[in-house]
């Protein structure tokens, strides 16, 4: 499959995360966009890690940014626990997910 | 090294040493302790002079060198002093005279609270120290720390009793005309700096026929408008009788001994450069005659008994300027010699007649004081008949010299400088007569307090009587006594470089003896009739009410110079200060730094309204700075 299909389903799996942060009040939602920006990245990542090992004659080569998926991953997943503990404790206080009511340290 | 005169330190050291002591420990010292501290300090200093004079006597002159005071490639200035005739000779006058007052001031100041009196004669010795130092200084600049210091310390002086307002004006007008004086007087050295490369006496008066005329004349023009300032000379003199503010001893310090000879010690000692500059030398002997006869028409009409003698000073040192500009340089420094003598004495008398009168200091008020204080009147009429040109009390022989002089130079300088003293002799005698003479006019309560002075009043009052009288006789002219003019002989090496210029130029001629008989004759006979006529005249005055009117109102009002200099000087300059004081000050500098502030605050409280607290916006502007920074990125 050419590279062409890989960037677009990336790009747009991108704006529907830009476009879900800025559009949603629920919490959750905007977390899981921001998740669907993140994995945009890793499928970028993933396919140009998949056309540059024909490039180089290195034995390693492509696995560099494979490796690094797995990186974001794991801080994507280390990010959702603390995210999912605040939402929580958020629920808890103003018994809402909305973060337009997250707007007591203005002023 | 070896050189005995190596110690002159110590003549300056002593009263430093007294100041210190005293300033410092002015919480802690009695007042008899203060006394005894700053007196002897200054007699030490003196007996030390007497040696020093001795030794110049015997013809050892020396040039002390104790460290560098500056010292840059191009410019090395030495903290030294020069011990010679001249240096020596106002060394005696001013400890010797100092001295006596010191020792009346702690008779004087003797009501004031012990921290004050203490300040007192720190004040007076730090003013001794710089006198001494502007002096003993081998070249420019140690006279110059000399000259600032006895202009702080006479500020300091005048302003004593700071609580009254009008003194501390006083004291500010000495301080800013003497200001305005040694701004010539620094941009004379500075001038010397760049013509020749330093300062040193000898240096320089060897390097002056590497001078251009040019230079000579505007370096003698400024250093004169420095002596201006200091002693008191048109157009700089208003401060001096205003300086009558402080208390009596130090007008008799500063205004008779002191400080204002600096100008005239400072003129003898540049003599060669003055000499090789014949404008300077006519713009110096019309200003001293101007001042001569301006002040002493002043003092004709004071009432204020410190202001006649304020206005004598300022007269007498017109004189002075008289005899410099004339080229008698020892005719000058004899008088300057005479009139610490004399002055002093007058001054000193006019303190205990005040202070015998309870602090009175108008004329108009006193009167018959002869039998109250015998000692007082005696010393007194001594030193009028003195200053008046009385043979053969010591002021005839200096004022003659000069005189005489004058009328080598110029009949016309003669004859206004004889008229000034016939002037002088009257309203000296004016003075006597209405002080000491006639009745009482004054209060029941004062006349009941009128006493004698205490000895510590009398005693220096007497020493500077016996000085009055016989000062003169050292100077005896050549007419009298072919020898007897011992400190012309005294101080010949001096001014031996401008008496050679002189008679290159083939300009010195003598007067003959009958010329000189007959101009004596004329001063002491006017002098005479002056003084007798003020004399009947003042002895039988009586208060009166009358309105002055004419020539004599402006005299009264000192001429209105006063009022002059405040219009087109002070009052500008005050407008001007209250143009940047409201508008610059106020709007431009205040305005500026103020608008700073207010610009931050208003910027601040207009993009404090971005923070809304909505999560979703701040997630907004993340993305379009993204997405700006990405354009930018890609096309630019």
């Amino acid at each position: 499959m050419p590279i062409n299909y890989y960037i677009f389903l990336a790009l747009a799996l991108f704006c529907i995360g830009v476009v879900g942060v800025l559009t949603r009040r629920n919490a959750i939602i905007i977390f899981m966009c921001i998740e669907l920006m993140l994995n945009a990245a890793n499928l970028l990542l993933v396919a140009f890690s998949k056309l540059y090992t024909h490039v180089s004659t290195l034995p390693t080569a492509g696995s560099d940014a494979q490796i690094f998926v797995f990186f974001i991953m794991v801080v994507a997943a280390a990010e959702v626990s603390v995210g999912l503990a605040i939402i929580v404790m958020m629920y808890r206080n103003t018994h809402s997910v909305d973060v337009n009511f997250l707007n007591r340290l203005k002023n | 090294m070896s050189n005995t005169l190596q110690i002159v330190w110590l003549i300056p050291f002593l009263p430093l040493i007294g100041f210190l002591i005293n300033g410092l420990g002015r919480n802690h010292l009695s007042k008899s302790l203060t006394g005894i501290i700053g007196s002897g300090v200054i007699l030490g200093s003196f007996l030390i002079s007497l040696f020093v004079f001795f030794q110049v006597k015997n013809g050892n002159t020396h040039v002390a060198h104790y460290f560098d005071f500056i010292h840059t490639a191009s410019l090395k200035v030495g903290f030294d002093f020069q011990i010679d005739q001249l240096s020596s000779l106002f060394l005696l006058i001013i400890t010797g005279v100092g001295f006596l007052i010191h020792v009346y001031s702690t008779s004087y100041m003797h009501e004031e609270a012990p921290k004050d009196f203490a300040k007192y004669f720190a004040y007076l010795n730090l003013f001794v120290f710089s006198m001494l130092l502007l002096v003993m200084g081998a070249n420019y600049i140690i006279m110059f720390i000399g000259w600032e210091g006895v202009g702080l310390c006479s500020y300091l002086l005048i302003g004593f009793w700071f609580k009254d307002n009008a003194n501390n004006d006083a004291a500010k007008k000495a301080f800013i005309m003497n200001r305005i004086g040694d701004f010539g007087f620094l941009l004379a050295v500075f001038w010397l700096i760049a013509k020749l490369g330093t300062t040193n006496y000898h240096d320089v008066f060897d390097g002056v026929s590497k001078l251009s005329s040019f230079d000579i004349g505007g370096i003698t023009l400024l250093l004169f408008l420095g002596a201006t300032g200091k002693s008191a000379q048109i157009p700089l003199y208003t401060w001096l009788p205003d300086a009558m503010a402080g208390p009596t001893p130090v007008s008799a310090l500063i205004h008779a001994a002191t400080m204002v000879t600096a100008g005239i010690y400072m003129i003898a000692r540049s003599n060669i450069l003055f000499t090789m500059a014949p404008l300077t030398q006519s713009v110096i002997a019309v200003i001293g005659l101007a001042t001569a006869v301006v002040a002493a028409t002043i003092a004709l009409k004071q009432n204020d008994i410190k202001k006649v003698l304020a206005y004598s000073t300022v007269s007498q040192l017109g004189y002075m300027f008289l005899g410099l500009g004339v080229g008698a340089y020892t005719g000058a420094v004899f008088h300057v010699m005479t009139h610490a003598f004399f002055k002093a004495l007058l001054f000193l008398g006019a303190g205990s007649v005040i202070h015998a009168m309870g602090g009175e200091q108008d004329m108009r008020n006193m009167g018959g004081l002869k039998k109250y204080m015998s000692i007082t009147n005696i010393t007194f009429l001594l030193g009028c008949l003195a200053i008046a040109g009385m043979p053969p009390f010591s002021g005839f022989f200096s004022k003659d010299e000069i005189l005489a002089e004058a009328f080598a130079k110029n009949p016309v300088y003669w004859g206004i400088g004889v008229l000034t003293a016939f002037m002088t002799a009257f309203y000296m005698f004016r003075l006597y007569a209405m002080t000491f003479l006639g009745k009482f006019r004054g209060t029941h309560d004062q006349e009941h307090h009128l006493h004698e002075s205490p000895s510590a009043i009398t005693i220096p009052l007497i020493v500077l009587a016996i000085l009055a009288v016989v000062g003169g006789w050292i100077g005896i002219p050549k007419v009298f006594m072919p020898n007897g003019h011992r400190l012309e002989a005294f101080l010949e090496p001096i001014f031996a470089k401008s008496n050679e210029h002189v008679a290159a130029l083939g300009a010195a001629h003598e007067l003959s003896h009958a010329t000189e008989y007959a101009l004596m004759a004329v001063s002491v006979v006017g002098a005479l009739v002056a003084l007798l006529y003020a004399w009947n005249k003042f002895s039988k005055y009586e208060k009166t009410n009358e309105e002055e009117t004419g020539l004599a109102k402006a005299i009264s009002n000192k001429w209105y110079v006063d009022e002059f200099y405040d219009a087109i000087i002070v009052k500008p300059v005050q407008s001007i200060a209250g143009f940047f004081s409201n508008v610059v000050e106020k709007r431009g500098i205040d305005g500026f730094v103020n608008g700073v502030g207010k610009a931050v605050n208003y910027g601040s409280r207009q993009i404090r309204l971005l923070q809304t607290g909505q999560v979703s916006a701040y997630m907004l502007m993340m993305v379009i700075a993204i997405l700006v920074l990405f354009i930018i990125q890609l096309f630019l």
